[in-house]
């Protein structure tokens, strides 16, 4: 940016590009430090009232189709294509994933599977080197350590389990395995905040099932309160009704955790904080060396341009804008696939998903429409490295079970696959199937590769004239084996399950990334953490390697994905990396790694 | 592209299709027989569509959900209403849709990739599909034709087999069902599903979203019928 803004602010001590999720953990903790804390939000304000009130918000139209509380792709969105060298083309209407905007974020209209993270995909490359060999990970996958530990992470994930108020049984307390919570899962400190969720008929079943059949059922852990719950900041949460509109949706009840339900209650009161939304940052202003981030420079409402300085920036939008940013501040080196030199922009990766219907009869009824974010039966047998990769030829694993989230008939009708489109025929089939049937979702890893990167678009631009980020991305059959492998068994859990017949969906080889169809808004990567400034943008607490006033938060930073849903993950960072600013970075602000 | 430039070439792509009469065959053109009348428009005046695609409307509605023993059929649930409604707000314009060129072919994994806004689709899309019927069909449009010629029609439009001059057929059928079964599912706020009539049929509770008191009765029935985001009984 050359040209001088048209307002300058008074300086700040701490800046926030996005108020979601991270945005909302790293003002409260920067004010609880004592820091004047200025948040940007380029969206409008939202709260529990008016904005999700019942009963509108039970709309499926309005907010489950017409995506009324997701990014506004008119103005700014992402080019996609499946391969350097191809030509991108504008992800003009919402399809594969979902980005929020917005006050609160993502964290307004997420499901609540609020996992944390398994201690070996934290350090994924020496792992899978130390088990199988180096020649294991093979040529072109671009996986690597996070440079952080479980260990040093488990203070924050129980911080932002509390602060949530997570519903979930321990399987492993202390060292201490205990019968009910997953047997899998990395030492816990404490219990969750509140016991799990009730479980549907459909979710019975398929842990029936799966125990017949040797695996370990347990309830996903939720942030639906499944009671009233007041967490550490003092803010309340009342129990979860099984309404059926959870992702995608606001919550009515104040039952699902997000920003306005778990922070902002406290954090908007005081003083040393301040709000702005309609505020769209457009770039990270630097000092003459480019060593040192001087503040932001912002859009405002008024269509005027805002330079606010600050001591600190800190990155808290979503995975793909951050990146962006980054890119169009000049902070870091693009990556280049070709030379594999670069960091920014490297590593973006997915999110790999399957499942399978099992279609009842008409003496059981499953009740579709009784349905939670994140309740449910799972299995986590197939995840991380909890079975022997040697003989199957792939990296990754995924979790998979009954989530029953509602039965929003436009969005979640499941027909049987020979069922036409229209007609009579179809009709009938909504008739026959629409209270019958259940599904099993299959969830999983896709490991980072060399060619699957963003950058920036060379044609397309946003409504304020910044070039578009531009997402080069295709599956590679690493990933496409493990769904096969993770489907296939639950394939065979829906068939004890005593349907009629069953049917399965999974990504076959040769499929490309398939833009329309929703899988996930797990988009990670971009400004991944790492040990090393040559293979990442930011170092262990987040910082930037190159401006050290700056921090990046979210998911951007994951250098390859992980079987779970990220928040659990992006949350527990976003503390770790407030913990280390407010402990050290402020008594001598520098690199701090 | 400039905004001028975008906004003109649109124009004259619209004009470009208008001109053009739809060279196409579908696989069957059926005989000039056993007409039927499309269904009577409702008492709703549509406040988008002219009187002749308004006459479409009800006969396509119509045939991709009909009314049967099943159940109330798409144009006694007001689905054309529904349809009208969703030109003239934000979805019909494209109003939170990416719509800056260039735009170019693509394969089908990278989305919409058409200048058209929802509503020109619409609009084009029907002249051009009444336009191949009236050739292949004795000068009847679409609305004049017997349903199981009809059928045969939207078919080829779904299986790409009928292709429409300056027009996808299959983007013009792909919104045309996706729009009708919207209407069909959705609350009757927005114009369609009147009277809650395919939730009662399918056994969608509507807008109750409270379930604490059922999540524990296990394959068991619920027991009560739809409500709406208005408030009413279904």
């Amino acid at each position: 940016m050359t040209a001088p803004a048209d307002i300058t602010m008074p300086r700040t001590d701490a800046v926030l590009v996005g108020f979601g999720w991270t945005g909302a953990i790293m003002g409260m903790e920067l004010t609880e430090a004592g820091l004047e804390v200025v948040a940007l939000e380029r969206g409008e304000l939202r709260d529990t009232r008016p904005d999700f009130a019942y009963p509108k918000s039970a709309d499926e139209l309005t907010y489950g189709i017409r995506h009324q509380l997701f990014q506004d792709l008119s103005r700014e969105t992402v080019t996609i294509r499946h391969a350097p060298g191809q030509r991108a083309l504008p992800y003009r209407q919402l399809g594969s994933f979902l980005p929020g905007t917005g006050v609160g974020g993502g964290g307004v209209h997420w499901n609540g599977q609020h996992w944390r993270v398994l201690p070996e995909e934290l350090r994924l490359k020496s792992h899978l080197a130390g088990r199988y060999g180096k020649g294991f990970i093979p040529e072109g996958m671009t996986i690597q350590d996070f440079g952080v530990s479980y260990q040093d992470l488990e203070p924050f994930f129980d911080r932002f389990e509390r602060v949530c108020g997570t519903s979930g049984k321990a399987g492993n307390l202390n060292g201490a395995r205990v019968a009910g919570g997953n047997p899998f899962e990395g030492e816990r400190s404490r219990e969750f905040p509140l016991p799990p969720l009730k479980d549907v008929h459909g979710a019975l079943l398929f842990a029936k099932a799966a125990r017949e059949l040797g695996y370990h059922p347990f309830p996903e852990p939720a942030a639906n309160a499944s009671g009233a719950y007041t967490n550490p900041y003092g803010a309340q949460l009342g129990p979860c009704n099984y309404c059926g509109f959870c992702e995608r949706f606001g919550c009515y009840l104040y039952a699902k955790a997000s920003p306005q339900t778990t922070i902002l209650p406290v954090l908007l009161k005081k003083k040393n904080f301040a709000l702005r939304a309609g505020a769209q940052v457009l770039r990270v202003n630097l000092d003459s060396q480019g060593k040192r981030a001087t503040g932001v420079t912002y859009l405002n409402a008024q269509g005027r341009t805002v330079f606010q300085p600050a001591d600190l920036v800190v990155l808290s939008a979503y995975q793909l804008n951050n990146t962006r940013l980054l890119l169009l501040s000049g902070i870091g080196k693009p990556y280049r696939p070709a030379t594999g030199l670069g960091v920014v922009g490297r590593n973006y990766t997915y999110q790999m998903t399957g499942g399978v219907q099992v279609f009842f009869g008409k003496d059981q009824p499953m009740n579709p429409f009784i349905g939670t974010g994140a309740g449910g039966q799972v299995i986590d047998d197939l995840n991380g490295d909890h079975f022997d990769h040697g003989p199957l030829g792939f990296i990754g694993g995924g979790y998979l079970g009954v989530i029953q989230t509602g039965g929003r008939p436009i969005q979640q009708m499941t027909l049987p696959k020979e069922t036409p489109q229209w007609g009579a025929k179809w009709k009938q089939a909504i008739k026959d199937h629409y209270l019958y049937t259940v599904n099993i979702q299959t969830h999983g890893t896709v490991m980072s590769h060399r060619d699957n990167y963003l950058d920036l678009d060379p044609t397309y631009r946003d409504v304020y004239g910044d070039p578009l980020l531009r997402m080069t991305f295709d599956w590679k059959d690493n990933d496409i084996r493990m769904t096969q492998y993770v489907t296939g068994k639950a394939a065979q859990i829906a068939r004890a399950m005593g349907g009629k017949s069953v049917e399965v969906k999974m990504k076959q080889f040769g499929e490309h990334y398939d833009t329309r169809v929703y899988q996930t808004t797990h988009n990670v990567g971009g400004a991944i953490m790492g040990e090393h400034p040559e293979s990442s943008v930011v170092n262990r607490f987040l910082q930037s390697w190159d401006v050290h006033n700056v921090f990046v938060m979210g998911s951007s930073v994951f250098p390859q994905n992980i079987g779970y849903n990220p928040m659990g993950l992006a949350g527990a960072l976003a503390y770790w990396s407030a913990a280390a600013i407010v402990s050290n970075y402020l008594k001598a602000p520098g690199p701090l790694a | 592209m400039s905004e001028s430039e975008k906004s003109t070439s649109r124009r004259n792509f619209l004009r470009t299709v208008v001109a053009l009469v739809p060279t196409v065959s579908v696989a069957a053109c059926a005989p000039f027989a056993a007409l039927k009348r499309a269904p009577a428009p409702q008492v709703y005046a549509p406040g988008y569509f002219s009187r002749k695609e308004w006459a479409f409307l009800h006969a396509a509605c119509e045939r991709l959900i009909p009314g049967d023993q099943n159940g109330p059929g798409a144009v006694e649930l007001g689905v054309p209403e529904f349809i009208d409604r969703e030109m003239e707000g934000p979805f019909g314009h494209a109003a939170h849709w990416y719509m800056q060129g260039p735009f170019a072919c693509a394969a089908p994994e990278f989305g919409y990739q058409s200048p058209l806004t929802p509503r020109e689709l619409y609009r084009v899309g029907i002249a051009a599909l009444d336009a191949h019927c009236r050739r292949c069909f004795g000068n009847l449009s679409f609305a004049g034709l017997p349903p199981v010629t009809q059928d045969l029609v939207l078919s080829g439009l779904e299986q790409g087999g009928l292709h429409l001059e300056g027009v996808s057929g299959g983007s013009f059928f792909g919104i045309l069902l996706q729009n009708t079964k919207e209407g069909y599912l959705a609350d009757p706020i927005h114009g369609g599903n009147k009277n809650m009539g395919s939730w009662k049929m399918i056994g969608f509770p509507g807008a109750r979203a409270d379930y604490l008191d059922w999540v524990e009765q296990r394959g068991v029935p619920y027991p009560l019928g739809p409500v709406d985001v208005a408030g009413r009984r279904g």
